[in-house]
Parts: structure tokens; C-alpha cells; sequence
């Protein structure tokens, strides 16, 4: 496979990450039954499903919180070996969650700062007593930090307790908590999920903004068929962790088997 | 009637003739200066004057290269930012005419804009305006060139038509051999004459009007109001109001540049009063709206401090109220009254300014529209000079203002310097000055309409000169003011702001003319109202749900009949209590058309949107089912259903009526 550019000018490059015939079971639920996909270097890459298709199992399997039973993940062309999610977040994985997961005591900016901490060498006496390495590097990642801050236009919000803060900006608090690690593939646990309109809007530009200017791989869940449609090159389907679709939205739209999951047609 | 200054205008300005020649002088004498400030990334830059200088010289021979001839217009649009006002002053150094627009305009503004000065080149701040511009860009034929200053999302962009600042400025470096000598012809030979900039009123009706403004006017303009308050090259203001505003023009490149002091551009809109803190500006300009939201928000959390603190911010504020004028005014006040305002000074009123970012402001300026006196009161009893003028874009701001030690809420002050004025005999205000304006760009006639041959410009204002103190006053715009069925004087505005004056309320529209009554429409403060909701556990869903709200409704009422009663005593206006009020289920909005950019209500376009409603109000019906059209930020269309109260209100007989009544 070779890279292409997209109609909007984005280049999308080879296979970035492979999911292969990967299977997950609690017991004896199958979450993920003998799921396959890639994602392209560049693509921003949907997966939608109803509830308890194995949506968010999916990306925790891919950050390696959740180990499957079965299959390989291949990242930049090499097959990952079992990490901690510590680890694989070094290797430049970075997501957001469904339940907003910050420190609800800090504020907007020492939030963000916590995710450049995967990137940070010096040790925890050196930040303690703050000199020398420890002051320079702080000041590297601040710098890095109001970049995102600027990139996400949270400025007035600095240096607000997230706790304090609406649903909506929290969400993005914690999108710029995941673009401090720096990542080469950002996992969005339905980044739009109890937002308005106005909210998904400017959500749907902070994602593809993010996309286009630092050429961050990006897989989101998401429930919005508008915006999943909208902003995805390419969209996996999945319905009680058996992948029924997978290709650019208008085959996906099409597809008889996609349809009767979202309408609700009996399993026999 | 007639009337000078009784301030000395400027009269010598040696070759300080253009704004060309001004940022040369700057460059030469407040070189190491700092010029400009910009929080960004959390940090304030920093640009003095000779930096500034230089890029300005950069994008001048940018915007030559790109082929912008003498006397072409070039639009700026975005949010105060420095690199924005170094587009405005490079357009001066290659002969062109700089048209700043406001931001927040949807697209078919900006179009009309565009298409009527005939912009060849836009420089917008950021890709949400060159979509604009995109949108709307077949329909604009002299456009040729899009700079943007902030390039996200916008890479992909066909390069050749879209170009970004440091592109332009770049490209400005590389040509500077070639165009420089140019650029020195064209700025030697620049002059009073010469068109300084254009720029287009909001327009409370019809299209916008393109105002074409010489260096004459800004230079001496700001020449003449700088001496008027003793500006000095050590003032620090911050620029936030829309740079298409003519105020801006004049405080932040008019006199900044005449006198050499330091702009500062906030980080966003949003992070303006943390921004505001850090600077402490020492001249400072907002229209009413800003100081009443500001004292609502000091209210509102000082209702929500501790006992203590709440007891002490009353007691003392009290104790302000009685002398902090008078202090202001340089009066004399008793030595005990003196101590315990300087004890309130370092316990209240000092950090409370702090808290504001109004510690260092020796002059702030309010104009636009009325100021409620309480308001007013507030900020001077604390200490804060602040003052009220009287301008409009035609005169390049400056028609009459306060002096120092002569202020009054209720009148705009004396005639300002190198301005004469005279009312006429229906009362409207005309001025003639070296401020007023060239034409109107490309409409002969209302330029013949509003200047006569003897260069009168007639403000469309109705107004008198208090015989006592010299002050000009206002009463309304002279077209609103009209007559009651039954003959009774009706001016809309001034009863419109007395109602304003509550916290409460936002925005009122009062009718009645040529009608036998008046009536209202009402638009709550959601940010006041919400507030008090919350403390009086009353839930709501919607704005539309807690305007329709009965405690609402009840206290709107009241406010509405303490207006009556202080209207019924005021002979002449007594005829302008409100009968009937209904408060509305949206939000007035520019969007909408409903208000103009800088907020003035839109009367006609009112009414006629709202006939239904205005109807109801004259029929006698006790409520009204109505739909209405909403514009949404991004320029789609959708509406709101709403049934919608009327309450009737007490009026009260004149008083002066009832006397002459009582004596007959």
C-alpha cells in the first residue's frame, strides 16, 4: 500500500497500526470476537457500534490496558510484544476517556503539564527542589503546553480548577492533556458524547485541526453519525464484537448488515 | 445657539502630517520604547517602536510587491492584535487606504463591505475569516490577494491567492531594495490631506456607510483631546474594543502614535479582564455596557462573601458614595471623612480596583450611550476618574467631553477642542471641526445630507446646552423623538435607559409613537437574573423559560412602575409611562439584525419583526403566541416558538398636572 493525498490535501500515509484477529474474553463473554483492522499513518479512522459492540474493549486493547486472549497488534510494521499502557503511551499511543478522567483539584495548565510527563528525564528529587535540569525542562514543556493551549483556546481557563469547569471544556482540557504526550496515534473515547451542537462543532474543528497541523493518526468512537460521517476517512462497524463494516463512509452508510444494527433487527 | 472650547486647540504640528511620518518620528525619538504588547502563550511580547517600525515597513513593501497601487483599500479583519494594527499603518506607507471591518460580521456584511470599497487585498487573523471571505469571494470582483496571520488550518490553501503574514512580510524583506524608494516618495509627499483610513458605521438603519477620515482629521483630532487630558507618552491602554470602531482608531493608533504610548492586545476576548489586571492601564476606554456588567459581577460576588466582608464592603461603600466624588473633584472634605476614606482605600476600594485592573486609570472614558447614575457614581466614588464624552465616527470621535473636576452623569461635557457647535431651532446638534469628516466614500448624497458647504455636520442627535454649567445635554436621537397621539413629547431612549439602569434588565424597547400610549418589550440580563434564580431555588431550562418565569414577570413590573413613578414627575416626560410590557423570549442579537455591532437597538427593524407582538400590546390580549427567525453563530437559520405574557402596569398622573390641578 502506498500513501495518497485526501481531497481537503492531507497526506495519508502507509499502515500505521494492524489490529489482527484479535480476541478478548471476561470469563466467558466474548467482548471481541476475532476482530481485524488497520489504521493509516495520517487517517483519522471511526469506530461505531450500539452500545456494548466492544467499542471502548477495542481501544483498550489497543493502549494495552486490556490483554486479549487471542491475536497480534502490529505498530509501525513491528508486532507488539505484552506492555504496560505506561510503556505503550512512551511509544507515542495517547487517548482520551468516555468518563473524563483529570484531576479534578488541579487546574487546566498542571493538568495538561501531567501529559508531557511521559517525556520528562529528570527525577523526582530533581523536580522536587527544582534547579538546574529540572527548571529548564519544566520550562521546555510549558512552552510546549501554551502551544496547546493556544491550539485548543483555553486561555481563560489557565488556571481554573477543572472540577469547576463545564462538561464541554473539560473534554477539551483532557484532549490537550492526550496532545501534550506528543502522540503519533491519539485514541477519542467519544470525544463529542453530552455536548451541543455549538460544542460538537467546535470539537469536530479542535479534531481535524489537530489532524491536519501536527499529523496526528487519530481513531475516535463516536455515537454522532453526522460527525462520524463528516470527519472520518474511513469507519469500522462493529455490533456484539463481530466487525460487520469497514471502508470510507459512503460503503459503510450503504451497508444492509450496518443499517439493521443501528434500526435494531432481531438476532436470531 | 453656539459654542467653542474653552481649551486651546494645537494648531502647530510641523511636518508630523501623516501617520507615515508619525511612526518615523516615533521610531527616531521613542525607538527603544515599548510600542506594542501582546499576551501570547500565556506571555507578554513585547515590540518597541523601532521594532514595530521595521515590520510595518516589511508588510508596506509586501503589499507593494503584490502589485497594491496608490490609493487602493485594504480591508483588515480579526481581533486586536498587533500584527492587525501594523496592517492598518503599512497601508499609509504605500499610499493605500486601510478599511478595518468588524469581526464579528457574517459573511454578507462583509460582502457588501468588500464589494463597495472595492478591496483588493484582505488581511483576516485566522481561518475562521478567510472562510468568510471564501464564502463570498465570487461575488467580490476587485480581490485579488487573502493574507492570514494565523496559518492553522489553512496550509492546504491554494498559495497563490491565500499567502500568510510572515509569507507577506518575507516576501516584503526580499523586495525592500526595489520598493523602498518608493515607499520614501510616497510617504515624503503624504500630507493632512491625504486619506488616513475608512471606516463604516454600524448603521442604525440602512446600509453601512463608508466614512472616509484624512490625516487631518485623526492628527489633530488626537493632537487636540491629547492636550485636553495632558496625555503623555507614559500612558499604557489596552486595545479590546472592535478595531472597525472609530474610538479604536483614535485611542489606539491616533493618539498612541501622536503621543508615542504603549498599546496592549489581550490574549482572547475571553481572558480580557485577567489581562486587563496585569496591564493596570492608565487611560481607559469602555462603553456603559462594560462598566454595568462589571458592577453586576462585583454585586453578585459580593452576595455570595462571608458576612464580614459583605458588612465592610457596604458600610464603606457608603462612606465612598458620600465623599469619593467630591474627593475626586478636588472639593473640600473634612479631615475625619478624608481619614476614613483613605482607611477604606487600603481595606476596599484599593484591592476592589485591583481585583478590577482599574488601579492606575488617571483617565477613563465612557460614551456610546446614556450611563446610569449609580453606575457612574460607583467607579467615581472609588476613586476612578472616569468621564463621559460625546463623538461619533464622523467627527472622528471627539465632539464634546468632560474636563476633569466637571463631571456629571447626566450631561457629555464642554465642546471639545477645535470643535464649534450650535444647535438649531429643533433642537438638533450640529458641529463643524478640523475632526469632521471628508464624504462618504462613493455617496454624494448623503455626504451633502449630513455636511453643508460651510463644512455644519448635522449628528442626527437632539440635545441643549445646560445654561448653567455650559455642558452640553443629550435627550435622544432627534428622529426617535416624536409625539404621542394626544401631542405628549416621546423619547424612546431616555425612558428605554432609565429601565436599563436595573441590573435586571437588559435591553428595553419602548413604544409609542403616534400611538395614544407607550408599551415595552423587555430582554432580562440572564447573567443578574440566572443568579438570583439559583438563590431562590427557582429552576429553569431556557433562557425563554426563566424570561416567561411569573416572579420574573413580578419583578420586572416593579421596576417598570418605579420608572412611571419617576417619570410622572418629570413634567415634560410624563407622557412616556409604560402602560403594557411584555419581556421577550430571545435574546436581542446583531445577528439578528436586531442590534447594530456595537449594540444600539434597530427600532424599525424592531417593530417590523415583531409586528405580532407589538400588536398584542395595543390590542388589550393578555398573552401572544409568536414565532421568531434566529440567526446561530455560523450563519444558519432556525426559530422559536414561544407563548408570551402581557402585563398591564400603573401609571400615575403628572405630577406637575396634578399641582396645577390642586391650585386650579
Amino acid at each position: 500500500m502506498s500513501s495518497y493525498v485526501t481531497p481537503d490535501g492531507r497526506t495519508i500515509g502507509d499502515v500505521l497500526l494492524e489490529v489482527k484477529n484479535i480476541t478478548l474474553r471476561f470469563g466467558g463473554v466474548e467482548a471481541i470476537k476475532n476482530i481485524s483492522f488497520d489504521v493509516r499513518e495520517g487517517e483519522i479512522r471511526a469506530i461505531i457500534g450500539p452500545n456494548g459492540a466492544g467499542k471502548s474493549s477495542m481501544l483498550n486493547v489497543i493502549n494495552g490496558f486490556y490483554h486479549p486472549q487471542e491475536g497480534e497488534i502490529w505498530f509501525h510494521g513491528k508486532k507488539r510484544r505484552a506492555m504496560k499502557p505506561s510503556q505503550i503511551a512512551r511509544q507515542g499511543i495517547a487517548r482520551t476517556f468516555q468518563n473524563i478522567a483529570l484531576f479534578k483539584g488541579m487546574n487546566t495548565l498542571d493538568n495538561i503539564m501531567t501529559g508531557c510527563f511521559t517525556h520528562m528525564h529528570t527525577s523526582l528529587i530533581e523536580q522536587a527542589i527544582w534547579w538546574g535540569r529540572a527548571e529548564r525542562e519544566e520550562y521546555r514543556y510549558r512552552e510546549k503546553v501554551e502551544h496547546i493551549i493556544d491550539f485548543l483556546e483555553i486561555q481563560a481557563i489557565r488556571k481554573t480548577p477543572v472540577g469547576a469547569l463545564p462538561y464541554g471544556l473539560q473534554k477539551r482540557v483532557e484532549l490537550a492533556r492526550a496532545l501534550a504526550a506528543e502522540p503519533k496515534l491519539l485514541l477519542l473515547d467519544e470525544p463529542m458524547a453530552g455536548m451541543n451542537v455549538e460544542e460538537k462543532e467546535d470539537m469536530c474543528r479542535f479534531v481535524l485541526d489537530v489532524n491536519a497541523e501536527f499529523g496526528t493518526t487519530i481513531v475516535l468512537i463516536e455515537h454522532d453519525m453526522g460527525v462520524v460521517m463528516d470527519i472520518s476517512d474511513r469507519v469500522v462497524v462493529l455490533d456484539y464484537g463481530r466487525k460487520i463494516g469497514d471502508g470510507v463512509p459512503d460503503e459503510v452508510r450503504s451497508n444492509q448488515e450496518v443499517i439493521d444494527a443501528y434500526l435494531g433487527v432481531p438476532h436470531d | 445657539m453656539t459654542a467653542t472650547s474653552p481649551v486651546k486647540a494645537v494648531t502647530e504640528f510641523g511636518d508630523l502630517v501623516s501617520l507615515p511620518k508619525l511612526l518615523a518620528r516615533n521610531a527616531r525619538v521613542y525607538g527603544k520604547k515599548i510600542a506594542y504588547r501582546e499576551k501570547e502563550y500565556g506571555i507578554w511580547q513585547e515590540w518597541t517602536w523601532a521594532e514595530a517600525s521595521t515590520v510595518i515597513q516589511e508588510l508596506a513593501s509586501g503589499l507593494m510587491a503584490l502589485g497594491v497601487q496608490p490609493g487602493d483599500h485594504i480591508a483588515v479583519v480579526g481581533r486586536n492584535r498587533p500584527a492587525l494594527y501594523w496592517s492598518l499603518l503599512a497601508a499609509g506607507h504605500i499610499g493605500a487606504v486601510p478599511v478595518p471591518l468588524y469581526q464579528d460580521a457574517v459573511a454578507e456584511e462583509m460582502e457588501y463591505v468588500l464589494e463597495h470599497c472595492g478591496a483588493k487585498v484582505v488581511i483576516a487573523e485566522d481561518q475562521e475569516q478567510v472562510d468568510k471571505v471564501v464564502e463570498i469571494s465570487e461575488r467580490i470582483h476587485n480581490l485579488e490577494r487573502v493574507v492570514y496571520y494565523d496559518p492553522r488550518g489553512l496550509r492546504n490553501y491554494d498559495s497563490e491567492r491565500f499567502l500568510s503574514f510572515e509569507e507577506l512580510r518575507r516576501r516584503g524583506r526580499g523586495a525592500l531594495a526595489d520598493t523602498t524608494p518608493k515607499m520614501q516618495a510616497i510617504v515624503d509627499n503624504s500630507n493632512f490631506d491625504d486619506v488616513c483610513v475608512m471606516l463604516y458605521t454600524s448603521g442604525t438603519t440602512g446600509k453601512p456607510k463608508g466614512v472616509v477620515l484624512s490625516n487631518r482629521n485623526i492628527i489633530t483630532t488626537s493632537a487636540n483631546s491629547a492636550v485636553f487630558d495632558h496625555l503623555t507618552h507614559r500612558e499604557s491602554t489596552l486595545a479590546y474594543l472592535p478595531m472597525a470602531w472609530v474610538g479604536d482608531f483614535i485611542f489606539s493608533i491616533g493618539q498612541a502614535m501622536w503621543c508615542g504610548f504603549e498599546i496592549n492586545c489581550p490574549e482572547s476576548a475571553a481572558t480580557m479582564q485577567t489581562d486587563m489586571r496585569e496591564i493596570g492601564p492608565s487611560y481607559f476606554f469602555a462603553p456603559p455596557r462594560f462598566f454595568e456588567t462589571l458592577l453586576t459581577s462585583v454585586m453578585i460576588r459580593m452576595e455570595d462573601a462571608g458576612r464580614l466582608k459583605r458588612s465592610m464592603f457596604h458600610a464603606f461603600m457608603k462612606h465612598a458614595r458620600k465623599v469619593g466624588p467630591a474627593l475626586l473633584d478636588g472639593k473640600t472634605v473634612s479631615g475625619w471623612d478624608r481619614f476614613v476614606y483613605k482607611l477604606g482605600d487600603i481595606l476596599v476600594y484599593g484591592p476592589l480596583k485591583d481585583a478590577l485592573g482599574l488601579s492606575r486609570v488617571r483617565i477613563g472614558y465612557t460614551a456610546g450611550e446614556a450611563i446610569g447614575p449609580e453606575i457612574f457614581a460607583f467607579y467615581r466614588s472609588l476613586g476612578i476618574n472616569l468621564k463621559q464624552l460625546y463623538g461619533q465616527t464622523e467627527a472622528s470621535v471627539f465632539i464634546t467631553q468632560q474636563p476633569d473636576g466637571e463631571v456629571s452623569d447626566e450631561t457629555v461635557g464642554v465642546v471639545s477642542p477645535g470643535v464649534e457647535l450650535k444647535i438649531d431651532e429643533r433642537g438638533e446638534v450640529f458641529y463643524r471641526s478640523t475632526g469632521a469628516f471628508e464624504e462618504y466614500y462613493k455617496n454624494p448624497e448623503s455626504t451633502r445630507d449630513t455636511k453643508d458647504a460651510e463644512g455644519w455636520v448635522a449628528t442626527g442627535d437632539a440635545g441643549f446646552i445646560d445654561e448653567k454649567t455650559g455642558h452640553l445635554r443629550i435627550l435622544d436621537r432627534a428622529k426617535d423623538v416624536g409625539k404621542l397621539s394626544n401631542g405628549a413629547l416621546f423619547a424612546p431612549k431616555y425612558v428605554e435607559n432609565k429601565l436599563k439602569f436595573y441590573p435586571n434588565i437588559l435591553e428595553v424597547v419602548v413604544i409609542g409613537a403616534d400611538r395614544d400610549m407607550c408599551t415595552a418589550m423587555i430582554n432580562i440580563d440572564l447573567y443578574a437574573l440566572g443568579n438570583w434564580a439559583e438563590r431562590n431555588n427557582i429552576a429553569y431550562a431556557s433562557y425563554q423559560e426563566l424570561a416567561g418565569h411569573p416572579r420574573v414577570y413580578t419583578m420586572i413590573k416593579s421596576h417598570v412602575e418605579e420608572v412611571n413613578e419617576s417619570l410622572a414627575g418629570d413634567e415634560m416626560l410624563s407622557g412616556c409611562q409604560i402602560h403594557r410590557f411584555l419581556v421577550l423570549h430571545k435574546e436581542l442579537d446583531a445577528d439578528d439584525g436586531e442590534l447594530t455591532r456595537t449594540r444600539k437597538v434597530r427600532r424599525r427593524v424592531i417593530e417590523e419583526k415583531f409586528h405580532d407582538l407589538v400588536t398584542a400590546l395595543y390590542d388589550g390580549s393578555k398573552e401572544v403566541s409568536t414565532e421568531t427567525e434566529v440567526t446561530y453563530e455560523d450563519g444558519r437559520k432556525g426559530s422559536i416558538k414561544a407563548r408570551l405574557q402581557i402585563e398591564d402596569t400603573k401609571t400615575l398622573a403628572a405630577k406637575g398636572a396634578a399641582a396645577k390641578g390642586a391650585t386650579a
